[in-house]
């Protein structure tokens, strides 16, 4: 983006705070491998590549992966990804350089979001990340100089009944306050453990969750809640009106068959049948267990 | 009076509701075992018939779109459920894939057993993790009871289904963008025709559905076409999970036919918080336009919300009072789409970046009457000229805030500011 051609308003918030951790560019990171690591990778990429008809459908959970052991996209990621599915180092940085959730340089172990979208800005979440920016000492997409905590201002993250929200490593915490914030960041940096709202007993490591969105779970969908507070009330409404969907027709209700006109040829790939072209049947081995 | 209908949010209240075991003793996967006794056609004529819409923003007849694949193809057909809820307000699926996964992945299995295909995708947004562990969960725990796989129940019917994460993209909820970002590149909207239907996966015949459309499904087969045509209104049949936020006294998820008004669902969620009054609302996310406490009325459904010069969009009402500045909220809703912008097309990439600089300047008291009529002519040449909706979204509320407000963006330059205090709007105004 050309950020010269506007006229200068204001200050962009969060632009201001602390010292940037110095990296080298672009991506830090080139130190090769160690054998070790490496066949891990290559393993787990595998497992990745295995779960689509068609390799490259697999570099999104392979980027987690690389941000899984290296915390950021590294260079000597990058490269394995490109060795591991024929392609150049460059196709896969046009990719990593576009998505958001893929970063160019290290954060924090824990990587703190506030929401600064309308409805969220509009709640407190302005007002949140001034003063939790303040107290960290750091800025949007800024580190904490020890590498415990870093920020960032996200965008709206599907949880606007709970308003204001945050993240910590992409676990929800609804409902925050200034006061939350900086407590919340505080017993990150003292190593306390913290739970989120709606998730896990306690958040996870950056790379922990980097894992899980490559693709490997880590056995802990059951713990935490169902549902927030906001998700159950139109259900507790309905209940103290004694509200209640249609009553289900009795018997069966079969769908009229559809007229013989309307059924065409049999599809390539039938029910039952093997699916064609170069998709291997049953490709899932690295399936979600 | 309209009432409230929880379907897919019946079971949220109970502990174990995202568990295979939670999900089947409230009769989960019944509709799966009468589905495959079924033929596929059958079902694509019952959702035809349910006059079920995607929920997903753009209502478009679900049936029609799997009735658009070709009867036959030399590739593979996929399912692609669009799990990257992202629209701001919007804030439904999210809490339904954390509540309840299998109804999701219940529909999926379905709705492939009825376009014929054996590969599926749920393609999640990346930065809910939690959401991410009860899918994995849920499609495992299906694996393991014979739901998915190979000769499903004794059917014969195969089928393997991928929970794929993005990244952090908004753009990759547009369909195409989606698939793009699904074969590993950048999300960036693809070029339309052809169609998913004909050309879309890897090349192949592809349905792409909502996460609540597919959710839908189950109970369409379960309790037949009539009994889901029997909620909602003439076009738009059905039930919908109605999302309050923001100014409200009980902010929440309120699942109800269509049709229902704001008037109504505030009555339900205890009314605009205490004190204050209804100043404007988005019927269906930001990229809607915005209405007033004109519209309190209006019927919550497709062709209602239409006529009265706005979408449905996501139902994702989000409330605002008389303390908020419309400016600011219009100006941090464009810089979000100037953040999403892929880049692809000018339109979008450099109107979405002007937005912003000029918007910025106006709430900062320093721009002129001019700046209104500039920022019109720019959604001129954004709205219907960008490549996909993305372009066109943006322009919503900028042009309907102008329309609606257009004093108090005059008031702005008039003083020299925004003549609002933020603090007023926070959620813990006066309690601090």
């Amino acid at each position: 983006m050309t950020e010269h051609l506007g006229p200068p308003v204001g200050e962009e918030p969060g632009q201001h705070h602390g010292e940037p951790m110095q990296l080298e560019p672009p991506y830090g990171g080139t130190a090769p491998y160690d054998l070790e690591t490496r066949e891990a990778l290559e393993r787990d990429a595998k497992e990745i590549i295995a779960r689509y008809p068609k390799a490259r459908s697999a570099l999104l959970p392979m980027l987690h992966l690389v941000q899984s052991v290296d915390g950021h996209i590294t260079q000597r990621g990058i490269d394995l990804c490109a060795d591991l599915l024929g392609i150049t180092a460059a196709q896969v940085t046009g990719v990593a350089t576009f998505y958001t959730q893929y970063k160019r340089k290290p954060v924090g172990e824990y990587h703190v979001g506030v929401c600064i979208n309308t409805l969220c800005a509009v709640m407190g979440g302005d007002q949140i990340w001034a003063e939790l920016s303040e107290h960290v000492g750091v800025g949007h997409d800024e580190a904490t100089p020890d590498g415990t905590v870093s920020l960032e201002r996200i965008e709206c993250n599907a949880a606007c009944d709970f308003a204001p929200v945050m993240t910590v490593n992409w676990e929800f915490f609804d409902d925050m306050t200034p006061e939350k914030a900086k407590a919340l960041v505080d017993d990150l940096r003292a190593g306390r453990e913290v739970a989120p709202s709606r998730g896990p007993g306690r958040v996870c490591t950056w790379k922990e969750a980097s894992r899980v969105l490559a693709g490997f779970p880590d056995g802990r969908a059951h713990e935490g809640v169902q549902a927030g507070p906001q998700s159950l009330r139109g259900l507790e409404v309905a209940r103290d009106n004694g509200w209640a969907a249609p009553p289900v027709p009795a018997g069966p209700v079969d769908a009229e068959p559809p007229t013989p006109g309307e059924v065409t040829d049999p599809p390539p790939n039938e029910p039952g049948k093997p699916i064609g072209g170069s998709v291997k049947p049953g490709s899932q081995e690295g399936r979600n267990q | 009076m309209t009432t409230l209908t929880p379907i897919l949010t019946k079971n949220w209240n109970q502990p174990d509701s995202f568990t295979r075991a939670g999900y089947e003793r409230e009769g989960g996967y019944q509709a799966l075992r009468r589905a495959l006794t079924l033929e596929p056609d059958a079902i694509v004529q019952a959702v035809k018939d349910s006059g079920l819409r995607g929920r997903g923003g753009a209502g478009f007849p679900t049936g029609m779109k799997w009735g658009f694949l070709p009867p036959s193809s030399p590739n593979p057909r996929y399912l692609v459920v669009n799990a990257d809820e992202s629209e701001p307000g919007t804030c439904k699926d999210i809490p339904l894939m954390l509540a309840n996964p299998h109804v999701l992945v219940e529909g999926v299995i379905i709705s492939a057993y009825a376009i014929k295909s054996n590969h599926a995708f749920i393609y999640v947004r990346g930065e809910v993790l939690h959401v991410i562990r009860r899918l994995q969960r849920a499609v495992a725990e299906a694996y393991e009871a014979g739901y998915i796989g190979t000769n499903i129940l004794g059917s014969g019917y195969d089928l393997e289904l991928v929970v794929h994460t993005g990244a952090g993209a908004y753009i990759c909820g547009e369909e195409t963008a989606l698939l793009d970002s699904l074969e590993g590149f950048r999300g960036q909207p693809r070029l339309k025709p052809p169609f998913p239907a004909v050309a879309g996966l890897y090349g192949g015949p592809t349905v792409i559905n909502n996460v609540e459309s597919i959710a839908s499904v189950p109970s369409i087969v379960a309790n037949g076409a009539d009994w889901f045509a029997s909620m909602g209104t003439e076009k738009s049949q059905g039930f919908g999970i109605f999302s309050l936020s923001g100014h409200v006294t009980r902010p929440g998820q309120y699942e109800a036919p269509l049709g229902i008004t704001l008037r109504e669902l505030l009555a339900m969620a205890g009314g605009v918080r205490d004190g204050h009054r209804l100043k404007f609302w988005t019927p269906g996310g930001s990229s809607t336009p915005l209405f007033t406490d004109e519209h309190l009325d209006v019927p919550l459904d497709f062709e209602s919300v239409g006529a009265a010069g706005s979408m449905l969009g996501t139902r994702a009402l989000q409330i605002f009072d008389e303390t908020v500045c419309v400016v600011r909220a219009v100006l941090r809703w464009s810089e979000f789409y100037a953040h999403e912008s892929c880049g692809k097309c000018t339109p979008c990439r450099e109107g979405t970046y002007w937005y912003k600089q000029m918007l910025k300047r106006l709430e900062a008291g320093q721009g002129s009457e001019d700046d209104l009529d500039t920022l019109l002519d720019l959604s001129d040449n954004i709205l219907g000229r960008s490549f996909c909706a993305l372009g066109d979204g943006a322009t919503s509320p900028v042009v309907s805030s102008i329309k609606l407000f257009r004093d108090e963006y005059i008031a702005h330059f008039e003083q020299g500011g925004c003549p609002f205090d933020p603090a007023k709007s926070t959620l813990w105004a006066g309690n601090r």
